[in-house]
């Protein structure tokens, strides 16, 4: 009877040992909250978004088209941010494998980007460009935007401009979710649609503008982009285990693409 | 006076220092990451361009947060140099908890690769299993 409850015991104490070690583990929020966040790693690409909502169905990305943007901006911050949205618009004629929207957008950014002052390296990135497009080469054409994107933010970081880098990134992201956002409205998935929960990517951003220059903070434009993130970061807080409604990502839509309406069409100072 | 020359050394600090320059063990340790990253390509996936290097210390991990899309897969794929000789991926959700990943391990080099079910942040850990402190580098691939 004594040999019978040890034996039962020792099941019983292996069992609670067993359902311990079974226990995923977990890292305490101290340690969440020091995890290093960078540029070049913590905030996706626009690709990367977009490889994601081609999965649940077939998307219309020539519907997410939008006009030529001026080229000829004289203030560095809105080129950084419409740069940004340049490459996003990249990616997106990737997406549609429409060679000349790739030429055409290809052509522009190396404007912009002149107009910045970049590195010379970027033309031979636009020839690429251009010769990746005639000849389809869609993955390869992606490879090349992220490099002319990651080439952009070197060259300014080694002309002492690495505040511009956040802006190139920002304009990226919110451009991005502008088209996402409006292909799910049209094509409403549930799968899709849990795509633009990305709340904490909206306050890194945030933060990183916080430490940028004074002065450039201080610019209406910035600023002003600055001053809506918060909300926009509310509307891409959903619950992780549930997907947005129609209506929601409607709110998402209108917020970004009212960011991006400032961003390409306010008159700034030089 | 002290005042003045201290705004002078964080400037020159700022002009001179716009980011850190990687050491040639971490250009090493690169070299291996884009190797094993280069495997996962063979199945579709497409390795991000922008990389992650440090130093891996024993009983220390190396923690860095990244914004994943659910729908994607990801494979983070780590390689690390001598002293360091074995090292361990593992991913943790934006609530600290680890996620089940399938795992690559080859002594200084490892990977983890799974399909979030949420969009968000999660956050991957390089871990010295075995060895003494070395650079590593991380890279990550999706499709």
């Amino acid at each position: 009877m004594i040999r019978l409850a040890r034996l039962g015991a020792i099941g019983l104490i292996a069992s609670v040992l067993a359902a311990i070690g079974a226990e995923p583990a977990r890292l305490p929020a101290d340690q969440l909250a020091k995890a290093v966040r960078s540029d070049s790693i913590s905030i996706p690409t626009p690709g990367e978004l977009f490889a994601a909502l081609e999965k649940p169905g077939k998307t219309d990305w020539s519907g997410q088209y939008r006009g030529p943007i001026p080229v000829t901006y004289r203030n560095r911050a809105q080129i950084a941010l419409n740069l940004g949205g340049l490459i996003a618009d990249g990616f997106v004629a990737v997406e549609a494998k429409d060679s000349q929207q790739v030429k055409n957008i290809g052509s522009d950014i190396i404007k912009l980007a002149k107009a910045l002052g970049v590195s010379q390296n970027l033309l031979s990135r636009g020839n690429s460009i251009n010769e990746f497009a005639e000849n389809n080469e869609w993955d390869t054409l992606q490879e090349e935007l992220e490099a002319t994107q990651n080439e952009v933010k070197s060259s300014m970081q080694s002309h002492s401009d690495q505040d511009l880098v956040i802006l190139v990134s920002l304009g990226g992201w919110i451009r991005g979710t502008q088209v996402v956002s409006g292909a799910i409205m049209h094509n409403y998935d549930e799968r899709s649609a849990k795509v633009l929960r990305q709340p904490a990517l909206v306050k890194f951003m945030q933060s990183k503008i916080n430490e940028i220059s004074p002065e450039l903070r201080g610019e209406p434009l910035v600023k002003g982009v600055s001053e809506q993130l918060p909300g926009i970061e509310k509307l891409v807080s959903f619950p992780a285990d549930k997907a947005p409604s129609l209506d929601e990502v409607r709110k998402v839509n209108e917020a970004v693409g009212k960011v991006m309406e400032e961003i390409e069409n306010k008159a700034v100072a030089k | 006076m002290k005042r003045c020359l201290l705004i002078f050394l964080s400037l020159f600090v700022a002009v001179c220092i716009p980011a850190r320059a990687e050491t040639d063990a971490e250009v090493q340790a690169r070299k291996g990451t884009l190797d094993l990253a280069g495997a996962f390509s063979n199945d579709g996936f497409k390795i991000r361009d922008g990389h992650w290097c440090g130093a891996v210390k024993p009983h220390d991990h190396a923690l860095i947060a990244v914004n994943l899309y659910a729908g994607n897969q990801y494979w983070f794929s780590v390689g690390a140099n001598e002293p360091a000789k074995k090292i361990a991926v593992s991913v943790y959700d934006e609530t600290g908890k680890q996620v089940t990943t399938e795992d690559y391990n080859a002594g200084e080099k490892a990977a983890a690769g799974f399909a979030p079910a949420n969009s968000g942040q999660y956050f991957v850990s390089i871990d010295l299993v075995e060895g003494q402190a070395g650079s590593f580098c991380l890279v990550y691939s999706y499709k």
